[in-house]
């Protein structure tokens, strides 16, 4: 489950300097990251959890930290 | 400065580490483990390690491996606890003591696996809670063991089961209870539970125990060739394995003057007296959302009570207001190709109602509700409903509510 799903926005240049990346090897749609920041992360009927801002602003770094750390694969990271 | 001892290096413990550094406690950090083992998570110990997908420097901790500044001490035992002196004695693999004096104590030891009475000593038994355990057991089913049979279908076995016949193995799995998992999942749910472990193979016997194991002396050495079952049947194994529940490591704290009933007893702050705090496998805890004591093994709640019980000691340090420790327990289980999700605590008797899915397609989620209060949901291969119905715990919302927005996702 969750193997193949996808970062959906482009990298623009928003201003936002926190990148997130799923490893998607690890990823198995627990889908914790969306209960904490659906904004961010959505496991989607398919069983697949799509990224829905790679970019994040500041203000959401506290979920991001925390959907690093409740991730049960371990498979969130914050690249700064 | 002051020295914060925390006493059980794994999940709970160090992510108490972690929160007092990030709440800005700069004095020595001081963890003791008996493990020998880097820190590392458990979870995979009845999945990947078993399989043999991971191999065991991929399941440790990434928290014990930030620089964090602290003095991790492995194989390390903690034997008694003054509360009166702010005194923990300490003893090394190697035998050397020590005494190890604290302004914050936090507890965090857990538990260890229960054994079947009488098989002490007996090769080809076998337990997993700890990272030499499932390596054990690991080197003994890639031998290609005739049978494994695994004692117990309680999430730990389910696993166990699941991996073996992940790894072609034929597994019976012995229940004693006349479901799996019925008294947290109820009947109806336990017995999809049991047809997914017989779709995947499983000789499953429920309401059986084990009356005794059959075994051969070779060489000095015993070792079991069968399980016979409180039924009369008698199932050949070359390997057993035996997952019946955990015993909570609080034998060091006998006479430390802390109340000890099934774990460490705190208060609903996670506070068991002053300037101690436990969290983990090992802390019991009242729970105003479910109206009774709670000591959950979940893996979440690792994570959240070892943050919870750094600031509770900080908030005795410092003079502030403590905060109450009170979260919906969370939960996950991988069998086979089933992913089983709960969160919440629900209990024999509770009203189950399953709002969407199918269970015949092992991919459906439930509801579980006493009285009016929605206590459970559950998903097996749903995760996307299971994680906004979780959120209804939150919202405070009655399990009739609970019932009409799970009818509209």
């Amino acid at each position: 489950m969750g193997h193949d799903g996808a970062q959906l926005s482009r990298p623009e240049w928003k201003g936002n300097t926190m990148r997130i990346v799923v490893d998607f090897d690890l990823c198995e749609s627990n889908a914790v990251c969306m209960g904490i920041a659906p904004e961010v992360f959505e496991v989607r009927e398919d069983d697949f959890l799509y990224v829905l801002d790679e970019n994040p602003p500041e203000s959401m770094r506290a979920k991001m930290e925390e959907s690093v750390q409740r991730c049960p694969k371990q498979a969130i990271s914050i690249i700064d | 400065m002051s020295t914060t001892l925390i006493v059980g290096a794994s999940l709970a413990g160090m992510h108490a580490a972690k929160t007092l550094r990030t709440e800005g406690h700069d004095g020595p950090i001081i963890l003791v483990d008996s493990d020998v083992d880097f820190p590392y998570d458990r979870p995979p110990l009845s999945k990947q390690i078993l399989t043999g997908e991971w191999d065991a420097e991929r399941i440790a901790l990434p928290v014990a491996q930030e620089d964090l500044g602290l003095d991790l001490r492995l194989g390390v035992r903690a034997t008694f606890l003054s509360l009166e002196s702010h005194v923990v004695d300490l003893v090394a693999t190697s035998g050397d003591t020590e005494s190890v004096t604290y302004d914050s104590l936090i507890i965090a030891t857990g538990a260890a696996a229960r054994h079947l009475p009488g098989t002490a000593g007996i090769d080809g038994v076998h337990v997993v809670r700890t990272l030499q355990d499932s390596l054990a057991l690991r080197e003994e089913l890639e031998a290609m063991p005739s049978r494994v049979v695994v004692i117990g279908a309680g999430f730990i076995g389910a696993e166990v089961a699941s991996s073996c016949r992940k790894r072609g193995l034929d597994v019976t799995l012995i229940e004693a209870l006349p479901l799996p998992l019925e008294r947290i999942l109820g009947p109806v749910i336990g017995e999809v539970c049991a047809q997914v472990h017989r779709e995947n193979g499983v000789d499953l016997r429920l309401g059986v125990g084990v009356d005794h194991l059959d075994t051969v002396t070779v060489d000095g050495r015993q070792r079991v060739v069968g399980v016979t079952l409180t039924d009369g049947a008698s199932v050949p194994a070359e390997i057993v394995v035996v997952g019946i529940g955990v015993t909570v490591n609080t034998g060091w704290l006998d006479g430390s003057g802390l109340n000890l009933d099934d774990g460490v007893v705190c208060d609903g702050t996670l506070s068991a007296g002053p300037g101690v705090a436990a969290c983990g496998d090992i802390a019991r805890y009242p729970s105003a959302r479910f109206g009774q004591m709670l000591r959950i093994e979940h893996w979440e709640h690792a994570i959240a009570g070892g943050g919870a019980a750094a600031r509770r000691v900080l908030a005795d340090e410092r003079g502030s207001a403590p905060e109450s420790f009170d979260p919906v327990p969370w939960f996950w289980s991988d069998q086979y190709d089933r992913k089983i999700q709960l969160a919440g605590r629900p209990a024999p008797g509770d009203r189950c109602e399953i709002v969407h899915g199918s269970l015949e397609e092992f991919r459906f989620v439930a509801l579980y509700g006493r009285g009016d209060q929605l206590v459970g949901v559950l998903g097996m291969n749903r995760p996307r409903h299971v994680v906004q119905l979780r959120a209804l715990f939150d919202e405070g919302v009655s399990f009739s509510e609970a019932l009409l927005r799970a009818s509209a996702l």
